[in-house]
C-alpha cells in the first residue's frame, strides 16, 4: 500500500469529477458519492498506518533492537538514537524535465505523512457525514459536496508531496478550494468579502512561500526533492545566510496559511462559511498547511533559525505572540464560532512556536490531537446553532441553558473543551504538555512560560464559551432538542478521539508512539531531543487550567448572566478601554483597511502628511535655501554652458542629418520600390565586376 | 533542350514587371505586374528544372504560385481600402508617410 499511496488522493480527485457531472442525478444529490470516496481513502490512509508501523517495526528488527524493545520498552525509548533509520517509501513518475532537472510526482509515505493522512481523512469523512444533515436543502447542496471532495483532494496531494513543487500546488488548491467554500453562500455580501479576504490574506503569505521555494532550489544545487534539501540545509551547504533567507521566505508561507500574526486577521472572518467548512479548515485542511510545511521542511528551518542553539529566534516568536493574541480575542467574541477561530489561532500558535523550540514531536503530536477537539467542537457549534437557535452564533442573545434540551451535544462539547484546555487525561494535555516541556528544557524557558499563560486564558474562555451556550436560562426564541443523528453520531466519535488520541504519545506512561513511528530518524531530520517527563511541569499546567476554570466559573457563575462582565467595563476606565481595544482586535483589522488598503485618504497618511509638512519640510527648506544658490552656479555655467552646448549641438547635427534624409522617405511606395530595384542592380553590377 | 530562349523570356517578362511597378500610377496594375515578375522567375525555375533533370525547381515554383496566390488576395484588399478611402486606385495619391 506504501508504494499504491497516490490512490488516496486520487480518489476524492475523481470524486469531484464525478458529484460535478453526475451529482445533481443521484438520488441523495452526490453525498453519497463524496462519502463513498471519502469512506475508501479513511480505508486506505488505516491501511497506510499499519503498514508503515510495520515497515518501522521491521526496520528496527533488523537494526537488532527488536530484542531489547521488547525486553524493557521504557528503558531505551528516552535516549537518542534508539530508532533505526528509516527513509520514507518514495515512489515517483516523471512530471516534466527543464534541461537537466527533473520534476517528479509522486508520494512521499513516512510517519508524518500516514499520521497526516489518517487525521485528514477521518475529520473530512466526518464533516461529509455531518454536512448530509446540516446543509440539506441548501441550494447549492451538490456544488459543496464537489468542493468538499476537491478540498480533501487537495490537502492530500499536498501531505504526500515528495517535492516542494507538488507542495505548492496542492498548498495553492488548498486555497482555493477554501475561498470557494467560505464564500459558498454568496448571495450576501459578507461572505464574499470574507472569502476574498481569506484568500488575498493567506496570498500574502504565499509569494513568501514561492519565494522560499525558489531560493530553497537553487541553495539544495537545482532540486525540489525534500529529502534531498532538508539534508543539504542540515549540512548547511551554501553557508548559513541563503538558508536564513529561504527559512524566513517559507515562515511567511506558514503565517499567512496557519493564521499566525500578523496575518491572522482572514481566520475569523473565515467563520462566514457554513460550519462543517470551518471545521474542515480548523481542524485538519487549510490552516494544518503551514504547520505541516514547518514540519515537512523542518530541516531548513532548524538551520535558518538556529533553533537548535536556544535563546530566541523569529518561528518561537511569532507562535508565541500568536498563542497569547489569540486567546486575549477569544475572551471578547460573542459569536461562537468567532470564540472557536480565535482559540484555532491561538493554538495553532503553540504548533508553530513548538516548531521554533525544536518540539517537533509535539507540535506534530499538537496537530494531531488538536484537529480532533477542534472539529468536535465547531461540529458541536454547529449542532447548536442548527437545532437550538436558528442558525445564529450569538452565544448572549439566543443560546443558553442548552444542557437539558441537547445532552449529546453538550457532554461531547464539554469533552472538546476540556481536552482544549488540556486537562488531565484527555488528549490537549499530553500534546500542549509535550510541547512545553520540550521548551522548557531546550534552553527556551521564556516560551515555555508564555505556553502556560496561554494555557490559563484558553481554560479560562473556554469556561465562558461553555457557561454561555449551555448553562443558565435559554435567551432564544426557538424550540431547542438534539439533533439528528448525522450530527450527533460525527460528535461522539470525534469525542472518542478526543478522549483517547493522546495516548498515543503518552510520555508519562511511557508510550511514546509518535517519536516512534512519526518522527524521521533518518538523513535530513535534525536530532531533536525528547524531553523527560516532567511531573512538576504537568502538576503546574493542570493547576493553572484549574484555577482558570475556576475564576472563569466564579466570574459568570456567581453573577447571574453577564452583569459582571458589564459592571466591571462600566466601573473600571483601564478594564473598560481593554475592552474596547480587544473588541476591535487591537485595531489591526483598522490598520490594514484604513492603513494599507485605504492608505492614501486613511490616518497614517494624514499623520505623514502632518510630519511632511512641519518637520520634514523644515529640514528640505533649509537644505533647499542652501542648494539654491550652489545651484545657480552651476547651472549658469556648467548646465547652460557645458552641458547644454554639448546637448544642443548633437541635436542640431540630428537635426540636419534629418533633414536632408527626409527627402528620402516621400510616402510613396513606387519611390522606395524604384530604390530597391536600383541598389539590387548595383549589387549585380559589383558582383559581375568583382567576382 | 536550349535554355536560353527561356532565360531570355523570363528576363524580358521580368524587365516589364519591374516597369509595371514602378511607373504605372493604377495599384491594380502594380498588382499584375508583380504577378508577371514572379511568374518571370516560375518560368526560370522550370526551365532549370528541366535542364538539370531536377524535381526540386518544380516543388520550387508550385510554392511560389501558392504564395501569389495569397499575396494577391492581400494585395487587392489593400487597393481595395485605398479606393474605398481615396476614391481613386492612384498609388501616387497615397502618400501618408511622407517625411
Amino acid at each position: 500500500m506504501l508504494e499504491y499511496a497516490w490512490i488516496i488522493p486520487v480518489i476524492p480527485t475523481v470524486s469531484f469529477v464525478l458529484i460535478l457531472f453526475f451529482g445533481k442525478r443521484m438520488p441523495r444529490q452526490g453525498s453519497e458519492i463524496g462519502i463513498a470516496a471519502l469512506g475508501a481513502s479513511f480505508v486506505l490512509s488505516c491501511v497506510a498506518v499499519v503498514q508503515w508501523i510495520q515497515h518501522v517495526d521491521d526496520a528496527t528488527s533488523e537494526h537488532g533492537l527488536g530484542a531489547l524493545r521488547s525486553l524493557g520498552k521504557s528503558l531505551f525509548l528516552a535516549e537518542s538514537g534508539a530508532y533505526a533509520a528509516v527513509g520514507p517509501v518514495v515512489s515517483t513518475v516523471e512530471w516534466f524535465k527543464i534541461g537537466a532537472v527533473e520534476v517528479a510526482v509522486g508520494t512521499q509515505i513516512d510517519g508524518l505523512a500516514v499520521m497526516m493522512l489518517f487525521v485528514v481523512t477521518i475529520i473530512s469523512l466526518l464533516v461529509h457525514v455531518y454536512s448530509t444533515a446540516y446543509m440539506h436543502g441548501d441550494v447549492r447542496y451538490t456544488y459543496f459536496y464537489a468542493a468538499l471532495s476537491l478540498f480533501t483532494a487537495s490537502m492530500l496531494t499536498l501531505v504526500v508531496a515528495p517535492t516542494t513543487l507538488q507542495l505548492l500546488v496542492g498548498w495553492e488548491l488548498v486555497g482555493l478550494c477554501s475561498f470557494m467554500l467560505i464564500g459558498h453562500w454568496w448571495e450576501e455580501g459578507a461572505n464574499t468579502n470574507a472569502a476574498m479576504k481569506a484568500f488575498l490574506t493567506t496570498r500574502t503569505g504565499d509569494v513568501g512561500l514561492m519565494i522560499g521555494v525558489i531560493v530553497t532550489f537553487f541553495a539544495a544545487g537545482q532540486t525540489f526533492d525534500i529529502v534531498h534539501i532538508n539534508t543539504v540545509a542540515l549540512e548547511g551547504v551554501g553557508g548559513h545566510t541563503i538558508w536564513v533567507v529561504g527559512a524566513s521566505c517559507l515562515m511567511l508561507g506558514i503565517i499567512g496559511k496557519s493564521g499566525q500574526f500578523p496575518l491572522h486577521t482572514w481566520l475569523p472572518d473565515a467563520m462566514a462559511g457554513p460550519t462543517p467548512v470551518s471545521a474542515l479548515i480548523h481542524a485538519a485542511t487549510m490552516v494544518v498547511a503551514g504547520v505541516y510545511l514547518g514540519a515537512r521542511l523542518y530541516g531548513v528551518f532548524w538551520q535558518g533559525f538556529s533553533i537548535g542553539d536556544g535563546g530566541v529566534n523569529f518561528m518561537a516568536l511569532v507562535g508565541g505572540i500568536t498563542i497569547l493574541i489569540g486567546a486575549a480575542l477569544a475572551f471578547v467574541q460573542d459569536d461562537i464560532k468567532k470564540v472557536l477561530a480565535y482559540s484555532t489561532i491561538s493554538q495553532l500558535g503553540y504548533m508553530v512556536m513548538g516548531l521554533g523550540v525544536g518540539a517537533w514531536v509535539g507540535a506534530v503530536f499538537h496537530l494531531f490531537t488538536h484537529a480532533f477537539f477542534k472539529a468536535l467542537l465547531f461540529l458541536g457549534a454547529g449542532s447548536v446553532s442548527y437545532s437550538a437557535s436558528h442558525h445564529s452564533f450569538d452565544m448572549r442573545e439566543d443560546m443558553g441553558g442548552l444542557r437539558k434540551y441537547m445532552p449529546i451535544t453538550f457532554w461531547t462539547f464539554l469533552i472538546g473543551s476540556f481536552a482544549l484546555a488540556g486537562i488531565f487525561p484527555l488528549a490537549g494535555f499530553w500534546s500542549k504538555d509535550e510541547v512545553l516541556a520540550t521548551a522548557g528544557q531546550g534552553n527556551y524557558e521564556i516560551f515555555m512560560v508564555v505556553g502556560l499563560v496561554g494555557a490559563f486564558l484558553t481554560a479560562a474562555y473556554m469556561t465562558r464559551c461553555v457557561w454561555l451556550t449551555f448553562f443558565g436560562e435559554y435567551r432564544g426564541h426557538g424550540h431547542p432538542h438534539e439533533s439528528p443523528r448525522a450530527i450527533t453520531v460525527p460528535l461522539i466519535v470525534l469525542a472518542g478521539f478526543s478522549m483517547v488520541a493522546g495516548l498515543a504519545n503518552a510520555t508519562a506512561l511511557g508510550i511514546e508512539k509518535f517519536v516512534e513511528y512519526v518522527e524521521p530518524h533518518g538523513e535530513g531530520f535534525p536530532e531533536v531531543f525528547t524531553p523527560d517527563f516532567d511531573l512538576g511541569l504537568v502538576a503546574l499546567s493542570n493547576a493553572i487550567v484549574v484555577i482558570a476554570i475556576g475564576i472563569g466559573l466564579f466570574f459568570w457563575l456567581d453573577r447571574r448572566e453577564l452583569r459582571g462582565l458589564k459592571g466591571l467595563t462600566e466601573r473600571s476606565g483601564a478594564a473598560k478601554a481593554g475592552h474596547t481595544f480587544l473588541v476591535n482586535k487591537y485595531y489591526l483589522d483598522h490598520l490594514y483597511e484604513q492603513g494599507i488598503v485605504g492608505g492614501i485618504k486613511g490616518p497614517i497618511a494624514r499623520a505623514s502628511y502632518w510630519v511632511n509638512q512641519r518637520v520634514i519640510d523644515g529640514v528640505v527648506n533649509a537644505v533647499g535655501k542652501g542648494a539654491t544658490a550652489f545651484g545657480r552656479v552651476v547651472y549658469r555655467y556648467v548646465d547652460q554652458d557645458v552641458v547644454d552646448g554639448a546637448v544642443n549641438g548633437i541635436a542640431h547635427e540630428t537635426d540636419q542629418a534629418g533633414g536632408l534624409l527626409r527627402y528620402v522617405q516621400s510616402g510613396r511606395v513606387q519611390r522606395y520600390a524604384l530604390m530597391l530595384f536600383a541598389a539590387v542592380g548595383l549589387l549585380a553590377v559589383a558582383l559581375v565586376i568583382f567576382s | 533542350m536550349v535554355l536560353n530562349q527561356f532565360l531570355v523570356l523570363a528576363a524580358a517578362l521580368f524587365c516589364i514587371g519591374i516597369y509595371g511597378v514602378l511607373a504605372r500610377r493604377n495599384g491594380v496594375l502594380v498588382l499584375m505586374s508583380v504577378e508577371l515578375m514572379l511568374n518571370a522567375v516560375n518560368l526560370n525555375l522550370i526551365a532549370f528544372s528541366a535542364y538539370l533533370r531536377e524535381v526540386s525547381g518544380q516543388v520550387f515554383a508550385l510554392f511560389v504560385i501558392t504564395i501569389a496566390a495569397a499575396e494577391v488576395g492581400v494585395g487587392l484588399a489593400i487597393v481595395l481600402l485605398i479606393y474605398r478611402n481615396l476614391h481613386s486606385p492612384d498609388l501616387d495619391r497615397v502618400d501618408e508617410l511622407k517625411g
